[in-house]
């Protein structure tokens, strides 16, 4: 930053930090509203009136929405593909990306060549989706974990920061007679836990987000997912479709606070999550720009 | 030829050492644990490929992929000649254009900004702030555009009518589409966008700043002279970067956010892929759009990383 004597603020500092509060203030903004109007007491919610702090607490809302077999389904759905979808993405990750650190394998170029191509050309939605069809896959959970397996940035940074590591301590390892497979899990493993932990976490935030593959592969109201979800009691106001994803008749009320219950829901693992994501994410940013 | 020092040696020299099977047995345990990722590769990725083929074939779904008739190169004709193509391209050209004027250059500002707090607490607590929207997903920064600014239910709307005038319906107008999935950008990208400019930024010199100082120099002088430089090769390639990725308007985002009043702004070509290719069943339509799509995007990011290699840096490949 640029060099001032003087201790005290400047006028310069002053405008400063008020523009900057004032940016993070309009990106606090959506969450403090819909976060006040969704515990707002559905009874005294009004339409049109604005409402900053909610007139009346209550949990009303949520107890409603998580009583409802819509999106009990679609928390369990949702929890099902994120867990073995991270952990599947871990593990494929992580070994091939360590395998790719391995430039003298034969076939190495060929490899690597066909992992940056996948960076810079892409089938397509429609031939995609065929390939997904042709699978079996159409309408199951699956059709959300195995097509996201793993990526070529993710193999680029991964491997990256397995470069970073000493190669005596493989060397080491070799030397008391440890196999390839021994040094990847006892030496390369651990010293990988920090981005072990900022791919779980990334891979998690992706799969929860996931919202366009949902929408295409699966057709079964009831195997939705939680994005699909809060689409369509927010955006399309369907309560038919969303009472059909519980297996009922009886209509989710679509009212405000409800439909703010349920984006608030959307968002709360992430938010929960939010504090140690920053770290390790930052971090993986920058590891993501110096790759090797 | 297998040289008697091969089994002791460790490194490079003996990976590398006798005929190609023998170091492929050699590696069959590296061989193993790249396997799983390669089969992903094979199938999701280059399989589809495949698919291509589809834009050359009239597919049939009864006669199926292999039986179905080649038509050349009727499919690209026909788009060419569809008034919508002309609005997709219109559409996508717009919507980068507008990104690349406004949100582009925010990140740069709020680095700048909050490069020059001086307070660590305040800098990190703001950080934290901006980068929050980052990990939202399209559906939840959707939902909150539409509570924002619905016209039945928006907080706009609320305060307009409170004002005592009459509410805007922004989410159906078509003048204020680009400028929704722009601002959306920016609330969602330009706090995260910040770190790599940041980072840049902390590779400054302290003793130039210094110096400008013993020369009379401005906070604004200091910015412009020592700051910005510094962050210059890092624009510039982003920028690059930026200009290569231009057929890849975000999908997601457009997709939750179109509706049928304001198509002839929204449409671009995977929407169209998407609503004609999947929903519609046109099947080698939707492959020819995305092919197109997928082609010139392929042109623009090898382009624009052969000018940022071109100009001394690291591309993406």
């Amino acid at each position: 930053m640029s060099f001032v004597h003087k201790k005290r603020m400047t006028l310069f500092d002053w405008v400063n930090y008020s523009l900057i509060a004032l940016f993070s203030l309009a990106c606090l903004f959506p969450f403090l509203y819909v976060f006040s109007v969704s515990f707002t007491d559905p009874k005294v919610y009004v339409p049109l009136k604005f409402y900053l702090f909610p007139e009346k607490w209550s949990l009303e809302s949520y107890r409603y929405i998580l009583s409802t077999n819509s999106f009990l389904n679609a928390l369990k759905s949702t929890a099902f593909i994120t867990v073995v979808g991270t952990v599947l993405n871990i593990a494929v990750s992580f070994t091939m990306a360590y395998g790719l650190t391995k430039r003298t394998l034969p076939g190495y170029r060929f490899i690597m060549g066909g992992v940056v191509f996948t960076l810079v050309f892409s089938a397509g939605i429609v031939p995609n989706y065929l390939l997904v069809k042709e699978l079996g896959l159409l309408n199951s959970y699956w059709s959300l974990i195995w097509p996201s397996l793993t990526n070529a940035w993710s193999l680029i940074v991964i491997k990256s920061f397995m470069d970073s590591l000493p190669a005596e301590l493989e060397d080491a390892a070799k030397i008391d007679g440890c196999s390839d497979i021994g040094v990847f899990a006892r030496v390369i493993l651990p010293l990988s836990l920090p981005a072990i932990a900022a791919f779980t976490l990334f891979f998690a935030v992706g799969h929860w987000n996931t919202y366009f593959n949902a929408l295409v592969y699966i057709a079964d109201s009831k195997k939705w997912t939680l994005q699909i979800l809060v689409k369509t009691l927010v955006i399309d106001s369907n309560s038919v479709a969303v009472a059909q994803a519980g297996a009922s008749d009886e209509a989710v009320v679509p009212q405000e606070t409800i439909r703010m219950a349920s984006i608030v829901l959307a968002m709360a693992p992430i938010l929960l999550v939010y504090p140690f994501l920053q770290k390790h994410f930052a971090k993986g940013v920058m590891l993501g720009s110096v790759k090797g | 030829m297998k040289t008697d020092a091969a089994p002791k040696l460790l490194g490079m020299g003996a990976e590398r050492s006798g005929g190609l099977l023998a170091r492929i047995v050699r590696h069959r345990a590296i061989y193993a644990l790249v396997l799983p990722g390669l089969l992903y590769f094979i199938i999701f990725k280059f399989a589809p490929l495949w698919g291509l083929l589809l834009a050359f074939k009239d597919y049939n779904p009864f006669l199926g992929f292999w039986a179905s008739p080649w038509v050349g190169f009727d499919h690209f004709t026909a788009l060419f000649a569809d008034p919508n193509f002309y609005l997709m391209l219109r559409n996508t050209l717009a919507i980068n254009l507008i990104g690349l004027v406004f949100h582009f250059p925010l990140p740069i500002l709020l680095a700048l900004m909050l490069n020059e707090i001086r307070h660590e607490a305040f800098k990190r607590l703001n950080q934290s702030v901006v980068y929050m929207p980052h990990f939202l997903s399209w559906v939840v920064v959707a939902s909150l555009t539409f509570f924002m600014l619905s016209a039945d239910v928006g907080v706009v709307n609320k305060v307009i009518s409170a004002a005592g005038r009459e509410t805007v319906s922004f989410l159906s107008n078509p003048n204020y589409f680009w400028g929704i999935l722009t601002a959306q950008n920016m609330w969602k990208e330009a706090g995260w966008g910040t770190i790599i400019f940041l980072a840049a930024m902390a590779g400054g010199d302290p003793q130039r700043y210094e110096a400008a100082v013993v020369d009379g120099a401005s906070r604004f002088r200091q910015i412009w002279h020592i700051t910005l430089p510094a962050i210059r090769p890092t624009v510039i390639i982003l920028l690059i970067l930026r200009l290569g990725n231009m057929a890849d308007i975000g999908f997601e985002q457009v997709l939750l956010m179109i509706n049928p009043l304001v198509l002839s702004v929204g449409e671009v070509f995977d929407t169209y892929a998407y609503t004609h290719g999947i929903l519609r069943g046109q099947i080698s339509s939707g492959v020819t759009v995305g092919m197109f799509k997928g082609v010139v995007g392929l042109v623009l990011i090898v382009l624009s990383n052969y000018v940022v290699k071109k100009l001394g840096h690291e591309g993406i490949y």
